[in-house]
């Protein structure tokens, strides 16, 4: 493999392959800091909050809810699709960014992933909240059973979104571990005593055998070939919840691909927002680099501004159609009672993400860690105005109404980033949350270290440089001449 | 292995001859269908063929600019193929812009909206919607943007390959960063415009009609297009002994985006039916309606036949994606299947049921495909097949993926 010089290092300092694991198992092997304690305290505090508000809807129903008959979906959806869209970043990273042979995955890929999984727990409990009774919440799978005509209704794109999620989670749950095992079994052969029996069970008996490796590669590669179809398909399902709809505001044909942008756009967001604490809590700084995060705010600027031309295209056409209540659903959202939501939307997803165009911005810790919140409440207002603003005047202006949350809608919200940082905290303690083995794989060619080393060597050899050759070339031809015949 | 990078691509022989023979074929059939023939059928083909020359072309330059803002260093090597491709731009403009305007003053093209009468309350003819449409839909305004569209992209195209040929000689880094600065403003207008671009020249042709999806549906259709062709010319020069360097790894590659892209064109296309069937709803039915007729529900299915289903299993396995000789099918499969495509677009709201397959179509799309061929091959000409100073060159040449 030949790299060209120019390609910025993805692990800077000079660390070797016994440094990475070091580093890599610090918060494993020691008890952990103030930080983490502080952070889980008050993670937990708010997965206590999401348990009360939680046993608290099911024990008296939905009623809990600020829910009206106009208005009957509301923050309940709006978290769920915020929490799964969020999701999708960790199978974009793990999955397509290794098909496309992007190496610099290697270091965020792990955490991500597990960022995945623990956003898809959330977006799941909002699921089962709002069945109001989530001891029935098997109803929603196909199972044979004798209540008569009980039977799930194929037709319903809620019934594609059970087979879809559910397929996703489970499919990410394996790419996660089987990426793990390499890794685990590291850290198994470092521990001692109950530590090393519990890893020892789950690293599978992971030998590093040339074998183990071939098969890991072929899996990784066969896992993400299938995960990569699966992650457009969830998000593109949940924008049939509302498109497949007559609701003028949800039935819009841009939709699929336009939520699978903003999935990924919130993702990524989410993405940074813990990779910046966590590179610095867990000092990760070599292998979770600027570039890395550079990188990053550029595919937040891309897809923001992919979701801007979802939004403009949408405003457009619902002018160009001449159907009235199409128009004025539109006319509603930018101009109507929730016109703060409609602009707080357009200013946190798509003009604050154009400021990643500057480069002393994008690489800018302090401004990628506002903008990375920006994007995710302005996402959280995308869900709502789409659902809330569009449901809220209807066809019939009888039964226009406005909706407004309960303690509970919002200790169910709040409780749920409760529960998704004391999963992700539980797990920067007791996994590796940088992928130890793929890092290594990039010591060699794309490390500072080495590219310094391919520097000297450039020069000890004596190779003409380009520019030499430049003078000799630029000399015969005249200003303004071309090369063309 | 030393690699001649200051070899060029001599235009001349079979290639030359046979492109040329096309274009007269083209010509004399269009000839023929306006004077002889059905001048409306004409004009319809017309349309077809120069926004698939149009798009195949700006194809190119959003491959190059792709390349340069991703840092992309795989297809470094055959670069040289997408700038020629921008080099029809020029040509593909002006002949869909003269189609636009000859079809529209001499209506024949675009009567939904353009027919006399439509917007005039005391006419017979009176559409209140096309009338709602009319600050947007009327002739001046209409001509203007296409001709704005094809320019302001055009001279991002025309700046770029600038750079390109000005790092040829001249070697360092100014050019290439240059040129990555120029690809990310093109990728921005282009991104925010070609839907709209889309929605004129192709939605428009069914006025009442509306799909927000139809301009990403367009921009997939033109990737996917422009992937194949890409292939396609590397492998018919790699064949011709031209292009050393291409390698099974990058046709791999080239392989995996034309199997990824035919799969989201797909996606695209379902989600637009789907939600649509779905819905029910008569407003939007009209355009899927229009092509269950008798005259087009057979079109309408093979189409999807042969733009996804053949590529889809043709390309499937990476031995196949590593086959010269099948990848070329794929490319001419697809190239061939998105014609159907355009074909589809626009003749239910043109000829109506009065569609047909003779020497119009035929005639028209090998004449346009021989024009493209000898326009394309000929900006080839003019300059060396290897960007030899671009800093991924030899990046390129080295590239390697096992086949796995």
């Amino acid at each position: 493999m030949h790299e060209s010089i120019i390609r910025k290092p993805l692990v800077t300092g000079t660390p070797d392959m016994h440094t990475v694991t070091e580093d890599v198992c610090r918060p494993l092997e020691n008890t952990p800091s103030k930080a983490w304690w502080i952070g889980f305290t008050l993670a937990f505090a708010g997965f206590v909050l999401w348990l009360v508000s939680f046993g608290y809807t099911a024990w008296v129903g939905l009623g809990a809810w600020g829910l009206n008959k106009t208005v009957g979906w509301a923050w309940d959806i709006t978290n769920f699709v915020w929490w799964v869209g969020i999701g999708h970043a960790g199978t974009l990273i793990s999955a397509v960014l290794l098909l496309f042979r992007q190496s610099w995955r290697n270091s965020i890929n792990r955490s991500a992933e597990a960022m995945t999984i623990f956003a898809v727990i959330c977006a799941a409990t909002y699921i089962l909240a709002h069945m109001g009774r989530p001891w029935l919440a098997y109803w929603a799978f196909p199972l044979p059973n004798q209540f008569g005509s009980l039977w799930v209704n194929f037709n319903s794109p809620l019934i594609w979104d059970v087979f879809a999620i559910s397929t996703y989670f489970s499919v990410s749950c394996l790419f996660w571990f089987v990426g793990l095992l390499p890794d685990i079994a590291t850290v198994r052969d470092r521990a001692t005593g109950v530590r090393k029996q519990v890893y020892s069970a789950l690293s599978l008996g992971w030998t590093s055998s040339a074998r183990s490796w071939i098969r890991f590669e072929s899996i990784s590669l066969i896992l993400s070939g299938i995960s990569t179809p699966l992650v457009l398909s969830v998000h593109t399902i949940v924008s049939f919840d509302f498109a497949t709809s007559v609701i003028p505001g949800w039935h819009t044909t841009i939709f699929p691909p336009y939520f699978v942008a903003g999935a990924i756009f919130s993702g990524f967001a989410m993405v940074q927002t813990l990779l910046l604490v966590a590179r610095v809590v867990l000092k990760l700084e070599n292998y979770i680099t600027l570039y890395h995060i550079e990188l990053m705010n550029i595919i937040i600027l891309v897809t923001g501004s992919i979701v801007g031309v979802a939004y403009l295209t949408e405003l457009f056409i619902a002018w160009y159609s001449g159907v009235e209540y199409e128009q004025y659903a539109f006319l509603n959202r930018v101009s109507g009672p929730y016109w703060w939501a409609y602009w707080i939307m357009m200013t946190c997803n798509v003009i604050s993400p154009q400021l990643m165009w500057f480069k002393k911005l994008r690489t800018s810790l302090v401004f990628t860690f506002i903008i990375s919140i920006v994007v995710n409440i302005g996402m959280w207002f995308e869900r709502f105005v789409i659902i809330v603003t569009s449901l809220h005047r209807d066809y019939l202006p009888s039964s226009w109404a406005m909706f407004t949350p309960t303690v509970v809608d919002v200790g169910l919200y709040v409780g749920s980033i409760g529960l998704f940082f004391t999963l992700f905290l539980l797990f920067i303690r007791f996994l590796p949350s940088v992928a130890m083995a793929e890092v290594k794989l990039l010591l060699k060619h794309s490390s500072e270290e080495a590219k310094i080393k391919a520097r000297k060597h450039e020069h000890a050899a004596h190779h003409p440089v380009q520019g030499d050759v430049v003078i000799a070339t630029t000399a015969t031809l005249k200003k303004g001449e071309s090369n063309e015949e | 292995m030393q690699l001649d990078t200051s070899k060029q691509f001599e235009f001349s022989g079979k290639a030359k001859t046979y492109s040329l023979i096309a274009i007269v074929i083209g010509v004399v059939c269009i000839a023929a269908g306006f004077i002889i023939g059905d001048p409306h059928r004409t004009w319809a083909n017309l349309l077809v063929c120069a926004y698939y020359m149009t798009c195949l072309s700006f194809a190119g330059m959003m491959f190059l600019a792709i390349q340069y803002v991703a840092n992309a260093g795989w297809a470094t090597s055959i670069l040289r193929i997408p700038s020629a491709f921008t080099t029809v731009i020029p040509f593909a403009g002006v002949i869909l812009f003269a189609v636009i305007f000859g079809g529209l003053s001499t209506h024949n093209l675009y009567e939904h909206w353009n027919a006399p009468g439509l917007t005039d309350p005391n006419s017979p003819n009176y559409d209140p919607l096309i009338d709602g449409k009319s600050a947007w839909l009327n002739v001046p305004f209409f001509v203007t943007r296409t001709a704005l569209y094809v320019i302001v992209w055009g001279l991002f195209a025309y700046m770029l390959r600038k750079l390109t040929l000005k790092e040829d000689l001249e070697g360092g880094m100014e050019s290439y960063n240059k040129s990555i600065k120029f690809s990310a403003i093109f990728c921005v207008i282009f991104g925010f415009t070609f839907p709209l671009f889309a929605f004129d020249t192709m939605m428009s042709v069914e006025a009442h009609w509306f799909s927000t999806m139809f301009g990403w549906w367009n921009l997939a259709a033109l990737w996917v297009t422009g992937l194949s062709a890409i292939a396609l010319t590397a492998i018919l020069l790699k064949e011709s002994g031209h292009l050393p360097w291409f390698n099974t790894s990058q046709l791999h590659d080239l392989g995996k985006l034309m199997f990824g892209f035919t799969i989201f064109w797909t996606y695209t296309w379902v989600g637009q039916f789907l939600l649509i069937w779905y819905a029910n709803i008569p407003e939007e039915l009209t355009y899927f309606v229009n092509r269950w007729e008798p005259e087009y529900k057979f079109l309408f299915w093979l189409d999807i036949v042969i733009c996804f289903l053949v590529p889809f299993l043709l390309l499937m396995t990476s031995d196949n994606k590593r086959n010269f000789k099948r990848m070329k099918l794929a490319a001419i499969i697809i190239l061939v299947g998105h014609w159907l495509d355009y074909y589809v677009m626009v003749m239910p709201g043109t000829v109506h049921g009065h569609r047909g397959f003779s020497y119009y179509e035929f005639g028209t799309l090998i004449g346009f495909a021989g024009l493209f061929a000898f326009l394309m091959l000929k900006g080839l000409s003019r300059a060396p097949l290897a960007p030899k100073n671009h800093p991924y060159f030899e990046e390129s040449t080295h590239h390697h993926i096992p086949n796995i």
